[in-house]
């Protein structure tokens, strides 16, 4: 069995990680069940996806402290998440803050320490890739963060599906363009993670 | 036909139209508006499907439906089913020939609602059968069940997921379609198709009668069961099911387990769940319904057994369950030790709550900025309503000091002004809502002649439910052009004291607007039209400082609070992906730094 959690923020594409991911699963055979945040949350709000695959799942929602990956496409969600993870679980997060709107001190400036979440994200996470926003946004544009991720993630074999099937998946869900698109996304992301090498 | 990984409410849909359901209606509501969506993608021959103008009138298409023998879906969200009641109640009692199923979503938390109703609590008190399903794929079977009950009951039947079961998915075992079936057609029968309290009086004993035999044969009704052994019971309902599921794993202790899905609940497996417990511990979400019928069926059968749950304070009264909550909840009640506390790990830093926003580039902020720097220094009340808008409360905008439920922004602003006339009362309202039940208030402003400014805020769709069209759109939902009904024209009709329209990127033109409106009385209307990002961004290059001219003010961001403005090294910075360059920062910039977008 696998629990993949997947957080970040309204609009980052989230719900169609999960799709792909609870797809691959379900075309090798496997039992897929999980949950989204869908609704007033998705704008500018935190989100989460549930991804559970494998054989005896009730629930939609993963249990605390039992997600055997955790994919954060934005570090404070990242952070956020912890407390579900496995002690010995991976988590992959993308390093690129999002300012939330109106979290700001007298002079403007945000209360979001980023430096800090990485480094909290580093002192409590075992297992952790973090990969490099600015250059996933450079070369995949920033509507691919997702699926660059999602490269990252089946490149440190977490996931029950393998590049190939997942290459599979995305041929037959876009038109040639966003697949092609979409493919070296995946291809970029799973570079940069063997870069990250854990 | 094998498996589809899908969410609860296509589940439903797929569900639907396997059952042969033939004319679907609704009108949009988180968690429920997927399942009609998913309808109208599949654009089926013989197959119907409208967004209606509101719950109500969608209901009432549904009954019309319905009493000529189509199977009829209805689909809405929990307070949707507040303002179909009124034809939902009577439609009861007059009865229906082709199987009706309202599907109203409930919203535990509630995660993007008003209220924590619980639709199983409306069904006892509107007398209608209730599906309660606990996951996607007993959703897709249990609508065909709830079609086949409504025409052997020959009543409307509820059925009502929740958000964890609507937004949840599952990998689903796809059936072959169910035998096709005829519809009569309307038959003429006065006796049978017009209320009169005659009618009602001898209805109502038929209904009575059938509920107690429908609380008989759902015990039999499989998605209602009963299973293990022991002296302690837990009885569930809905996702809170898979939650009990869930947390049983890694428990030994015996016990007896009671899933209901229904209502009226299913006596007779109640009783026999009862006998010989010392204990019950009942989770369910919402009202504690499966509770109080445990606790009423010990009474009725003098069973000494003790029923834990929201009534003994053993669960929490309001939100949604958790599974943690649940597993704690149930580990306590078994007598087993407390599940082992996760490896203590660091104390995160303070992370920042993350509220969801107006969009960067959205012409609900640049309307209610135009309202505000207008109005500065009157004494004004700002009604709002339910949409996106609803998010124009939030700091810094500040613009929505009261909302309610559907169209009560503008007829409030009338009752708030009764009391104080020297107060400008204004009420926003968005393009759905209007048609939803923005217009009967309007015309009760005229008629009672209130002194109010409406703020109409068109953005050519209903955004918040994720973009669907509606009357004033052109377009139905399966996207073939229909006649577009005019704002501007009803409100005229309706004889607003003036109207104005103006682009609401425009803010020199809209602050105008509101100006003039202010100066005078009567019903004021100023239709603020800017189409949703959703539907038009990517059309305008970003905006972007120019640092050598930003003396770092932060104005740009503590006016507006567009999320795609922060502060960085003392310096205003506009974040390249989100920003739409709708030019609205460029208003509030003194220095002139921001550049690009188009002019405003």
């Amino acid at each position: 069995m696998t629990d993949c959690l997947i957080v970040g923020v309204g609009g980052q594409g989230t719900i169609l990680a999960s799709r792909l991911i609870g797809s691959a699963a379900l075309g090798l055979g496997l039992d897929v069940r999980g949950s989204e945040t869908i609704g007033m949350a998705q704008r500018g709000g935190s989100v989460m996806s549930h991804v559970r695959m494998g054989d005896g799942i009730h629930s939609p929602l993963i249990s605390l402290g039992s997600a055997d990956v955790i994919l954060a496409f934005e570090p404070c969600e990242g952070a956020r998440a912890v407390p579900y993870l496995r002690p010995d679980g991976l988590m992959i997060v993308c390093d690129r803050a999002i300012q939330p709107a109106g979290f700001f001190n007298a002079s403007g400036e945000s209360g979001y320490d980023l430096r800090a979440v990485i480094e909290y994200l580093r002192s409590s996470v075992e297992r952790l890739c973090i990969l490099d926003g600015e250059k996933i946004n450079e070369r995949c544009g920033a509507r691919s963060l997702n699926v660059a991720i999602l490269g990252a993630a089946l490149f440190f074999g977490e996931l029950p599906c393998s590049m190939e099937e997942m290459e599979g998946v995305i041929g037959e869900r876009f038109d040639t363009y966003y697949a092609e698109m979409n493919k070296k996304a995946l291809e970029f992301g799973a570079s940069l993670a063997c870069e990250c090498g854990k | 036909m094998g498996k589809r990984l899908l969410m609860g409410n296509e589940a439903i849909a797929l569900g639907a139209m396997r059952a042969r359901v033939t004319v679907v209606v609704g009108y949009p509501g988180t968690p429920s508006s997927e399942a009609l969506e998913t309808i109208a993608k599949e654009k089926r021959d013989g197959l119907y499907v409208e967004w209606s103008v509101n719950e109500k009138s969608a209901l009432e298409v549904g009954a019309g439906a319905a009493i000529s023998g189509a199977r009829v879906l209805v689909t809405m969200k929990q307070v949707g089913l507040n303002m179909a009641s009124d034809p939902l109640m009577s439609l009861n009692y007059v009865g229906v020939k082709g199987g009706m199923v309202v599907m109203a979503a409930d919203d535990p938390g509630p995660i993007s609602s008003q209220t924590e109703q619980d639709t199983r609590s409306f069904g006892r008190f509107a007398k209608l059968a209730v599906f309660d399903p606990s996951t996607p794929e007993e959703a897709y079977t249990m609508i065909a069940d709830a079609f086949a009950y409504s025409e052997k009951l020959g009543r409307p039947v509820l059925f009502r997921p929740t958000t964890r079961v609507c937004h949840s998915y599952a990998s689903v075992t796809i059936l072959d379609p169910l035998p096709p079936r005829t519809q009569t057609g309307f038959e003429k029968d006065a006796g049978r198709w017009v209320i009169f309290p005659r009618l009602a009086y001898a209805n109502h004993l038929k209904i009575e009668k059938a509920l107690t035999e429908l609380a008989d044969d759902f015990s039999y009704y499989p998605a209602n069961r009963l299973s293990g052994s022991g002296r302690k019971g837990i009885a569930a309902g809905g996702v809170s099911w898979c939650y009990v599921g869930e947390a049983l794993k890694d428990v030994s202790s015996a016990r007896r387990l009671l899933k209901v899905a229904t209502v009226p609940f299913p006596a007779r497996l109640g009783v026999e769940f009862l006998r010989g417990l010392d204990e019950v511990l009942v989770v369910e979400e919402l009202d504690p319904v499966i509770e109080r019928e445990l606790t009423y069926l010990c009474g009725l059968h003098g069973l000494d057994v003790k029923v834990r749950g929201k009534q003994s304070g053993d669960m929490p009264n309001a939100g949604e369950n958790t599974l943690a909550g649940v597993a704690r909840a149930i580990r306590s009640f078994l007598g087993e030790a407390a599940a082992e506390v996760e490896t203590p790990r660091a104390t995160p830093p303070a992370l920042p709550v993350r509220p969801p926003v107006l969009c960067a580039g959205c012409p609900h902020r640049a309307s209610f900025f135009a309202v505000k720097e207008a109005a500065k220094g009157r004494k004004s009340v700002f009604c709002g309503d339910i949409g996106c808008y609803t998010l124009g409360n939030a700091l810094p905008l500040d613009m929505v000091d009261t909302c309610l439920c559907m169209g009560a922004g503008i007829t409030m602003a009338q009752g708030i002004w009764r009391v104080e006339q020297d107060r400008a009362s204004f009420a926003f309202i968005g393009d759905s809502t209007f048609f939803h039940t923005g217009i009967p208030g309007i015309i009760n402003a005229v008629y009672n002649k209130a002194d109010v400014i409406i703020a109409v805020l068109d953005n050519s769709t209903t955004a918040m439910t994720g973009g669907q069209p509606h009357p004033g759109v052109g377009r139905s939902v399966t996207g073939e052009t229909t006649r577009r009904v005019d704002i501007a024209g009803i409100l005229s009709a309706i004889g607003a004291d003036s109207l104005e329209r103006v682009n609401a990127f425009d803010f020199a033109a809209s602050k105008a607007a509101v100006e003039r409106a202010l100066d005078k009385k009567g019903v004021r209307v100023i239709l603020f039209e800017g189409d949703c990002i959703a539907l038009s961004r990517a059309l305008r290059a970003s905006c972007t400082v120019d640092e050598k001219k930003c003396v770092g003010c932060s104005l740009c961001l503590k006016k507006l609070g567009c999320p795609a403005i922060s502060m960085y090294e003392k310096r205003a910075r506009i974040d390249q992906v989100s920003c739409t360059g709708c030019g609205l920062c460029k208003v509030v910039c003194a220095a002139r730094a921001i550049e690009g977008g188009e002019s405003a």
